[in-house]
């Protein structure tokens, strides 16, 4: 046997601490990367957690607008958007989208009349093989600032102590804004009568390679008809679903999207603040909704409306909710389609 | 150092050629920082986690061609013997550590692809690269894939400890020249003889 100039006993047992070291220390790097040192990280799964604080989670539903219903349609573009934003969803002409009228609940089974935000998820596909998903809702600006004060929110929303929300809104006077709306605004008896608004700025890349801070909208073309929520409740717990499915049945409905481009030194970090009104906006195009299915066996069911996933020509700007909200709609994705059998399909799809 | 003669014909000549410690050294940067991104990237809802993700997709189908390079290259140069004082248990570990990690060189990233397809999600590799879809719309398939990526993940990290553990037992305590067939550069003295 050849005998290679091995180490003397000592330097062998030095030798085999200093690789235990190497070894342990690359771990414990890959554990602190992961966050397994940092309780206080804010993580999606928190995030996700965050909405089962008040009740059971919705099993195979999505954890947040957990209630909701499929269309599919097109984007009908003007071309004026081009001048802001290279991505070809801009360019003029129409474009399939698949998208999900829905409610701001982690109820599946809430009650139409009893949920106070609206929202539109909506993907669009372009012949490039790109793709534009977003998430809008109703109010014309955010509830709270940032996503650590979403989560703060979600548990003082949660919790039996009297005080608590009185002492996140002292910690987050932006709240109140949006308590005022949720008072103020009046309700309607359709998500066609609804406006939805982006309320995070995005950048928009033109040809010339310029940037643009934008947030957009959709606005109703139907008039919006003021009901007061004792009067909605008397519709039925799926109100909405029924009047918008017997609506497209009798024709599209029509959204105008605006693109609002920030004038330079306006904040895009913070969707709790809309901008001014006379900030410039163009009409890009008009949202047409053509056809509805139940959400059990509609194209929407396993889409994630990651607002992350933009075309290019269209990226994140300094507002953080993007990267939030895409980091824990995947939490709920993953949780949801590991739960397939608690949301079974209808089968025929044929049922309602 | 007398016998260091002796060792010569079998580890010392044989080491890896350029290109495939090149490749090694090259994939050894990409799948560390490849693990620690994953790891990072779903543990934090900073906007940090867009840049990640945004990273961890390209770096995957990166490491996947090179790892398809490299088993390429390996099938045709192959690898020096072992040394043939080593243990067969050592031996036995260090064949099935070599299949498993280049098993997982290749599957990983084929997995994290075909699990996003399966999501609908868009792989996108440079601004306006999206890959195509490898797999159709599957609840079903993306959670066995998602947990395959998660687990394996793990596998992987603590595979490349014990090949890392491996390496240095090599080259601090049998000196084997084993660490040296795949070092970036010889740290003994043994060149001059082949020049």
């Amino acid at each position: 046997m050849p005998e290679a100039p091995r180490p003397s006993p000592r330097n062998a047992i030095g030798s085999l601490v200093l690789i235990a070291a190497v070894v342990a220390v690359a771990a414990a790097a890959f554990a602190y990367t992961g966050g397994w040192f940092s309780p206080q990280r804010l993580t999606p799964q928190k995030l996700v957690d965050g909405f089962d604080l008040g009740s059971a989670p919705p099993l195979g539903h999505r954890r947040n607008h957990a209630k909701g219903i499929c269309f599919t349609g097109m984007f009908e573009s003007n071309g004026a958007g081009s001048e802001l934003s290279r991505a070809q969803v801009f360019a003029k002409g129409q474009y399939p989208v698949v998208g999900r009228f829905n409610l701001a609940t982690a109820d599946a089974n809430a009650e139409d009349a009893k949920v106070r935000v609206r929202g539109l998820g909506l993907m669009i596909s372009t012949p490039d093989g790109q793709e534009w998903r977003m998430a809008m809702i109703d109010p014309p600006f955010f509830a709270v600032s940032t996503p650590e004060a979403f989560h703060e929110l979600q548990i003082a929303s949660a919790s039996k102590e009297p005080d608590a929300m009185a002492k996140f809104v002292g910690a987050n006077p932006e709240f109140a804004a949006f308590g005022g709306w949720a008072k103020s605004a009046p309700w309607t008896g359709s998500y066609a009568e609804e406006p939805y608004n982006g309320l995070n700025s995005f950048i928009f890349t033109d040809n010339s390679g310029n940037d643009h801070a934008v947030r957009w909208s959709l606005t109703p073309a139907a008039q919006p008809v003021p009901v007061p929520p004792e009067e909605l409740a008397k519709r039925g717990p799926n109100f909405l679903e029924t009047e918008i499915t017997d609506r497209i049945k009798n024709g599209p409905a029509r959204w105008t999207m605006r693109v609002t481009v920030a004038n330079p030194g306006d904040q895009t970090a913070d969707p709790s603040k809309a901008w001014p009104e006379d900030r410039r906006s163009v009409e890009v195009g008009a949202l047409i909704v053509q056809q509805i299915e139940p959400e059990a066996d509609g194209p929407c069911r396993d889409i994630n409306f990651d607002p992350a996933v933009l075309p290019n020509g269209i990226r994140t700007s300094d507002d953080p909710f993007p990267a939030a909200r895409s980091s824990a709609y995947r939490v709920s994705y993953d949780r949801r389609t590991a739960e397939e059998k608690d949301y079974p399909r209808t089968a025929t799809g044929a049922a309602q | 150092m007398t016998n260091i003669q002796r060792n010569r014909p079998i580890t010392i000549i044989h080491r890896f050629n350029p290109l495939q410690r090149t490749l090694h050294w090259l994939m050894a940067v990409c799948i560390l920082a490849m693990l620690f991104i994953g790891v990072g990237m779903v543990s934090t809802v900073a906007p940090k986690y867009l840049n990640l993700i945004n990273i961890h997709k390209p770096l995957g189908i990166l490491i996947l061609i090179l790892a398809l390079i490299r088993l390429v290259v390996r099938l045709r140069y192959g690898a020096p013997p072992l040394p043939l004082d080593l243990p067969e248990p050592m031996k036995l570990a260090a064949y099935l550590s070599h299949y498993a990690l280049y098993a997982l060189m290749i599957a990983m990233p084929l997995i994290g692809w075909a699990m996003l397809s399966a999501a609908e999600y868009p792989v996108v590799i440079w601004p306006g690269i999206w890959l195509p879809q490898i797999l159709p719309l599957d609840p079903s398939l993306h959670t066995l894939l998602w947990n395959a990526h998660f687990y394996l993940a793990f596998l992987f990290f603590a595979l490349i400890l014990m090949h890392l553990a491996a390496a240095l037992f090599h080259a601090l305590i049998r000196r084997d020249g084993v660490f040296d067939a795949m070092g970036p550069a010889l740290t003994h003295d043994e060149i001059a003889p082949a020049e």
